[in-house]
């Protein structure tokens, strides 16, 4: 078998398709595999398709591939949707009982294993766990010792009760002996384990466990697919340290609730995705202008508008770069992975306070609604620094009051960066507003201090450039003459692309850059490449756009906006396709 | 805190270009008074203003203060408050701010209950864009943009704040100073949201609702015998359209704060320098 397994688990909405697969995830994960999950999922409670699926490995996996080997089939369409990834080793585990799959085609040379699920889940104490009858046949086809599949209803069903838990693994078993006793077939599957400890995590939730090491007490948000994960994480956690969530009435008062947590000192947080951006462009403006360190996430779908709320796409950089009128500096991050998801969200609050800015991560669904194990150390808290950049007290506030005593907390400086007095400060009083201002923080329309105010502003992007390292990742032949630059999630599926490219020969250069304003210079990164192709979710290349613009060269694209991730194997097959091409390609 | 302080430490030294007349100096004045008598300093208090004449208020105080994006001023105040309960909070806006472009976030915030006062400059008349016709308009105002009258009949918000489940509403009058001041004060000193609707008339644009309208249907609850706590009697003052009423209208002794509700009691500024002790527990969680 190759190296990498792929297992599925599909039905209806309401099917309880998620939680059988993240119990199945949850299980390899406990039994030391690397695992990477996907959905395909539709925006409705109940009917239409949806699938959750598994790859694991023992070495790390992070990205999905076009092939399938093991699917649990609630439904006949389960199997349509998925006829291009399955192969002729593809086992199909399905209740030939149900109704609607009395009559179903086991397509050529695939192995069909008809399991009563329901019947044995009612033998064992209930229907409801018919996918857990099928968990334990998956065992079957996979050899997979079933005690890790234990460890993970214990997990998942542990609050219910022993009963519930203990009934559930006799359910997993029932599967698990039906396949043995009735079906007589060597199966070409066989997962191995191995001793590692691994976490298992989504990157809505490492954002959220990023805010809480990051020193962030206050969150406000509006639930909105697909970033209402992170609402849910912080909820009932971040209070623990001292912090609180609150659920406003919409986008408009989640970013002004943010806010005024911010303007009173704490680090502060909202998350939403592209309608909710939109909505909090009104206020970003002010945030902006007042100089305010707030934390915003947008994790990204498909737009326009209501757009596909559950499909993948990175569609809203020109608006975290560009959106609201006027003119303001405002930081862009883009964590590349679930792990850097954590780690890019504690830089944005260093970002954010040092420089008092608003601060966009840009995530995107991908990588919000994917699981992915990582050993425990990938989260080293230790390493989690905190700068909160210049805050005066008590003390040290004197060195700002002018001469009448007042506060400038827009002191005009050298490197843009003015001090913040928190209230409760002494003689720290001062005025915010989104009109255009003086050193005091009050109206003024004076040209020269107009001008002053605006340069201040803009010289905290220049200070970030000499002071922070903005590198992008790099992976590849670092003197190959095929450069790939990317941004966000894509860069799994791109490593992965790497090594099927490299079977075909194709050595590439790859650029992953989290760092989307202040970003790195890339020109001579550019220049020393023969070929540049520039990978994205979206149709217009709004990354390429903007490296043509600052390098003044033009780059090919690759790009998706089928509402669906790249896949390694097809992204290994479209950057051949660009590099044997003259023209630039789109999807 | 110190005991000595004076209402006009919490005056700026930017004179307000407000028109000469204005209920709003009436109004900040009070506010001010209210502070300073409910024994507040600039330092720990913070002030939210919406946009419209009302919301240069901030700027005519001195104080931490806020003037935000219009219609927006309750959820940065509640934020400011929940971020640090030691502060006073006081949001100001007008009719426009709160009742037209804000009036969702009203109806919330009153509901949420966060223990801050919530002033409304209300002139019934848009008076920054120089004279058009505001949510608490009358009928057949007749404006630049309503040359017949809006044909819609104004906004109660004593009563929507009745609705949305309001712990304090009151209404003041910017002119009769003592009474205001006092009103203001048990707002801020009210455990929750303290509403208090404040006539302010605006002199420039507003030719029916004037300071001599004011003074001659004004009833103040003081002189009668209303009975704050009496939830239906305070329903009945709110729905009577025939009267304008000055005072405390109805407050709900029992209210308790959302802070309280929730137990955010501490100021979020202060935080350790890395990550929680034991944050690696939350990575724990995933195993």
């Amino acid at each position: 078998m190759p190296a990498d397994f792929n297992w599925a688990i599909g039905g209806e909405a309401g099917d309880g398709i998620d939680s059988t697969g993240k119990i199945f995830a949850q299980a390899l994960s406990r039994a030391g595999r690397h695992v990477f999950t996907s959905k395909d999922f539709a925006s409705r409670i109940r009917g239409g398709y949806t699938a959750y699926k598994v790859r694991t490995a023992i070495d790390p996996v992070q990205s999905v591939v076009d092939r399938l080997d093991v699917l649990i089939a609630l439904t006949p369409r389960t199997i349509e949707e998925n006829l291009d990834e399955l192969h002729d080793d593809s086992v199909i585990i399905y209740d030939g009982d149900r109704s609607t799959m009395a009559d179903v085609e086991i397509p050529g040379e695939m192995v069909g294993l008809d399991v009563p699920l329901k019947a044995l889940a009612e033998e064992a104490g209930g229907a409801i766990m018919r996918n857990v009858v099928a968990l334990g046949a998956a065992c079957a086809v996979t050899d997979f010792p079933i005690e890790n599949l234990d460890s993970a209803l214990k997990k998942r069903f542990g609050g219910k009760g022993e009963a519930i838990v203990e009934n559930n693994k006799e359910a997993a078993r029932a599967g698990l002996e039906y396949v043995h006793e009735e079906f007589d077939h060597e199966f070409d599957y066989d997962l191995d384990t191995t001793d590692n400890d691994y976490v298992l995590l989504n990157g809505d939730q490492a954002i959220g466990m990023g805010a809480i090491a990051a020193g962030c007490r206050f969150y406000a948000g509006y639930p909105i697919t697909p970033a209402t994960n992170v609402m849910e994480y912080l909820t009932g956690r971040i209070e623990r340290y001292g912090g609180h969530v609150v659920q406003a009435e919409d986008e408009l008062a989640a970013i002004n609730l943010a806010l005024g947590a911010a303007r009173a000192g704490a680090r502060s947080m909202t998350a939403t995705s592209g309608p909710g951006i939109d909505l909090m462009t009104e206020t970003f403006g002010l945030v902006a202008t007042s100089e305010t360190p707030l934390v915003i996430v947008d994790v990204m779908r498909s737009g326009p508008s209501t757009g596909m709320p559950t499909k993948q796409e990175q569609g809203d950089l020109n608006m975290m770069l560009y959106g609201g009128h006027g003119e303001v500096p405002r930081f862009v991050v883009a964590p590349t992975s679930i792990d850097e998801c954590f780690w890019k969200t504690v830089e944005a609050f260093n970002f954010a306070e040092k420089y008092q800015v608003p601060v966009y991560v840009a995530a995107d669904l991908a990588m919000a609604v994917t699981e992915q194990t990582f050993p425990p150390e990938a989260f080293d808290m230790d390493e989690v620094e905190i700068d909160r950049g210049k805050v005066v007290d008590d003390d040290s506030i004197d060195e700002w009051l002018d001469d009448k005593g007042r506060f400038q907390p827009h002191a005009i400086t050298d490197d843009g960066v003015s001090p913040r007095a928190f209230p409760g400060t002494d003689q720290g009083a001062h005025m915010s507003t989104g009109l255009e201002h003086d050193e005091l923080g009050r109206r003024t329309e004076d040209t020269e201090m107009r001008v002053e105010q605006v340069d201040k502003r803009d010289r905290k992007v220049e200070t970030a450039k000499n002071d922070e390292d903005l590198s992008p990742r790099e992976f590849g032949n670092p003197d190959s003459d095929t450069l790939i630059i990317s941004w966000g999630s894509n860069e799994g599926a791109m490593v992965e692309a790497m090594e099927f490219l490299e079977e075909d020969g194709v050595d590439v250069r790859f650029l992953s850059v989290p760092y989307i304003f202040p970003r790195p210079d890339l020109s001579d990164d550019i220049e020393a490449a023969d070929e540049v192709i520039v990978v994205e979710c979206n149709a217009t290349g709004q990354f390429a756009n903007v490296i043509e613009h600052d390098t003044l060269t033009r780059v090919k694209r690759i790009n998706k906006y089928n509402g669906v991730r790249y896949k390694a194997d097809e992204l290994a097959e479209r950057i051949k396709a660009t590099l044997e091409s003259e023209e630039e390609v789109s999807a | 805190m110190s005991s000595d302080v004076r209402f006009t430490d919490f005056k700026s030294d930017k004179q307000p270009t407000w028109c000469p007349g204005c209920g709003d100096f009436g109004t900040m004045n009070g506010i001010m008074k209210a502070l300073a008598n409910s024994g507040n300093d600039p330092d720990n208090t913070f002030v939210v203003a919406g946009i419209g004449c009302s919301g240069k208020i901030g700027t005519y105080m001195h104080s931490y203060a806020i003037h935000g994006v219009h219609g927006r001023s309750l959820p940065v105040a509640a934020g400011v408050k929940l971020a640090n309960p030691n502060l006073t909070v006081v949001a100001a806006g007008g009719d426009g701010d709160g009742y037209s472009i804000g009036a969702g976030h009203f109806i919330h915030a009153v509901r949420r209950n966060v223990d801050m006062a919530y002033t409304v400059m209300d002139n019934r008349i848009y008076g920054l864009t120089k004279g058009q016709a505001s949510p608490t308009s009358r009928e057949d105002f007749e404006t630049s943009t309503t040359p017949e009258g809006p044909k819609q009949p104004p906004v109660n918000p004593l009563a929507l704040a009745l609705a949305a489940g309001g712990t304090f509403i009151a209404q003041s009058f910017a002119t009769d100073h003592k009474r205001h001041a006092e009103i203001v004060q048990q707002a801020i000193e009210h455990d929750g949201f303290g509403f208090v609707n404040v006539f302010s008339p605006c002199v420039t644009f507003n030719d029916v609702d004037t300071y001599d309208y004011f003074r001659d249907n004004l009833v103040d609850l003081a002189d009668t015998d209303h009975d704050p706590t009496d939830y239906d009697a305070a329903t009945d003052k709110i729905l009577d359209s025939s009267k304008e009423y000055e005072g405390v209208i109805y407050k709900d002794e029992s209210s308790v704060s959302y802070e309280e509700k929730f137990g955010v009691t501490e100021n979020m500024s202060d935080i350790p320098s890395g990550a929680p002790d034991d944050a690696m527990d939350l990575v724990r969680e995933f195993y």
